[in-house]
C-alpha cells in the first residue's frame, strides 16, 4: 500500500494518539474503564496499523521480531514475579498487601504492575500473531 | 445481533463473513454498555470487533475467499447444534431476572464489593480491583492462556516460510541450499 498518499499521512497522524490513548487506557484503568487487556490490544493496533500501510518489512525494523519475542515473555513473568515477590515479603502468592508500607499503597503498587505485565504479554501476542500471519509468503 | 447471525450462517464469501463477525461484536459491545458493563464492552469492541477481525482478514490473505460448497449432510450438526441451543436456553429460565434484588449476587458479593473494596484496596474502579487483586490467579490464568495463543502460533507458523525470524537466513540463499540438496 505504498502508493496510498491519503492512508500514509492520516495513519502517520493517527498513530502516535493511538499509542497515546492505550498508555491512558493501560495507567486509568484504576479510575475508568480499561486495564490490561484492553490497552495491550490498542497498542498492538497501532504497530498492526503501520505494519498494514508502510508494510511488515518496515514494521518489523521499528518493532523486530526479537523484541516480541522477548516483550511476551517479559509480561508473564512480571506477572508471576509480582506474586512471587509476595511470598519473598512473607505474604501468600499474588498477595499485594506486604508490596508497600501499608496494605492500600501495595494494592496499587500491585495492581499497576499485574496490569502492565498482562498489556506487555497482550500487545506482543497480538502484534507477534499479526505479524507471523502477514509474514507468510505463499 | 440475530440477523449478523443467519446472514453468517448462510453466506458463502468469507470477507463479508469476517465483516459482519466484526459488526456482530460491535453490537454486542453496544449491548454491553446498555448493561452497562462498561469494561467489558470496551474488551469486547477492541478485541472481538478490532483485532480479531484483523487477524481473520489476515488470514484471509492465505488462504481463499470463498467457502468450499461441502458435500456431506448437515442434518447431524444442524440437529445437535439446535438441541444444545435448547438445553441452554431452558438453563437460563432458571437464572434470576436481570437487576434483581434477590439475585445471589446481588446479595452479598456486590454488596462486600461495594462496601469494602474502597476500603481494601483503595481504586475506585472496582472492576480493577476484582480483576486484578481478588481473582488475581484467574487474571494470571488468562495472561498464560493468550501467551499460550502466541507461542502455538509462533511454533506452527513461525518455521520455515517465516522471513521474519530472528537469525533466519533470507529466502533466496535457503531456496539454493535446498536445490542443492
Amino acid at each position: 500500500m505504498n502508493n496510498h498518499s491519503i492512508l500514509r499521512v492520516v495513519s502517520k497522524f493517527m498513530i502516535p494518539y493511538i499509542l497515546l490513548f492505550a498508555l491512558y487506557v493501560q495507567f486509568h484503568g484504576d479510575f475508568g474503564p480499561g486495564g490490561g487487556f484492553q490497552a495491550g490490544v490498542i497498542f498492538a493496533a497501532a504497530f498492526i496499523l503501520y505494519g498494514l500501510i508502510f508494510g511488515i518489512e518496515a514494521a518489523r525494523k521499528v518493532l523486530p521480531a526479537t523484541a516480541t519475542r522477548i516483550l511476551l515473555c517479559a509480561g508473564v513473568l512480571l506477572y508471576a514475579g509480582v506474586g512471587v515477590a509476595g511470598i519473598l515479603l512473607g505474604g501468600n502468592y499474588l498477595d499485594y498487601n506486604v508490596l508497600a508500607e501499608n496494605a492500600q499503597a501495595g494494592q496499587h503498587l500491585g495492581i499497576f504492575l499485574v496490569e502492565f505485565g498482562v498489556g506487555t504479554t497482550v500487545a506482543a501476542t497480538m502484534v507477534t500473531v499479526f505479524f507471523v500471519f502477514a509474514g507468510q509468503d505463499f | 445481533m440475530a440477523c449478523t447471525a443467519f446472514a453468517i450462517i448462510r453466506l458463502r464469501n468469507l470477507f463479508s463473513v469476517v465483516i459482519l463477525s466484526g459488526i456482530f461484536s460491535l453490537l454486542a459491545a453496544s449491548l454491553y454498555v446498555l448493561l452497562t458493563a462498561v469494561d467489558v464492552a470496551f474488551t469486547e469492541a477492541s478485541v472481538g470487533a478490532g483485532i480479531s477481525t484483523l487477524l481473520m482478514l489476515a488470514t484471509l490473505a492465505i488462504t481463499s475467499e470463498y467457502e468450499k460448497k461441502s458435500e456431506r449432510s448437515t442434518l447431524l450438526p444442524k440437529s445437535i447444534v439446535i438441541v444444545t441451543g435448547a438445553v441452554l436456553i431452558y438453563g437460563t429460565l432458571d437464572m434470576p431476572l436481570y437487576g434483581a434484588a434477590d439475585a445471589p449476587a446481588n446479595l452479598h458479593l456486590i454488596q462486600r464489593f461495594i462496601e469494602e473494596s474502597g476500603k481494601e484496596i483503595g481504586i475506585p474502579n472496582i472492576v480493577t480491583s476484582i480483576l486484578a487483586s481478588y481473582r488475581g490467579y484467574d487474571t494470571l490464568g488468562e495472561t498464560v492462556v493468550i501467551f499460550t495463543a502466541a507461542i502455538g502460533v509462533l511454533v506452527l507458523l513461525g518455521h520455515g516460510r517465516n522471513r521474519w525470524r530472528p537469525g533466519k537466513q533470507p529466502k533466496i540463499a535457503r531456496d539454493e541450499q535446498e536445490e542443492e540438496v
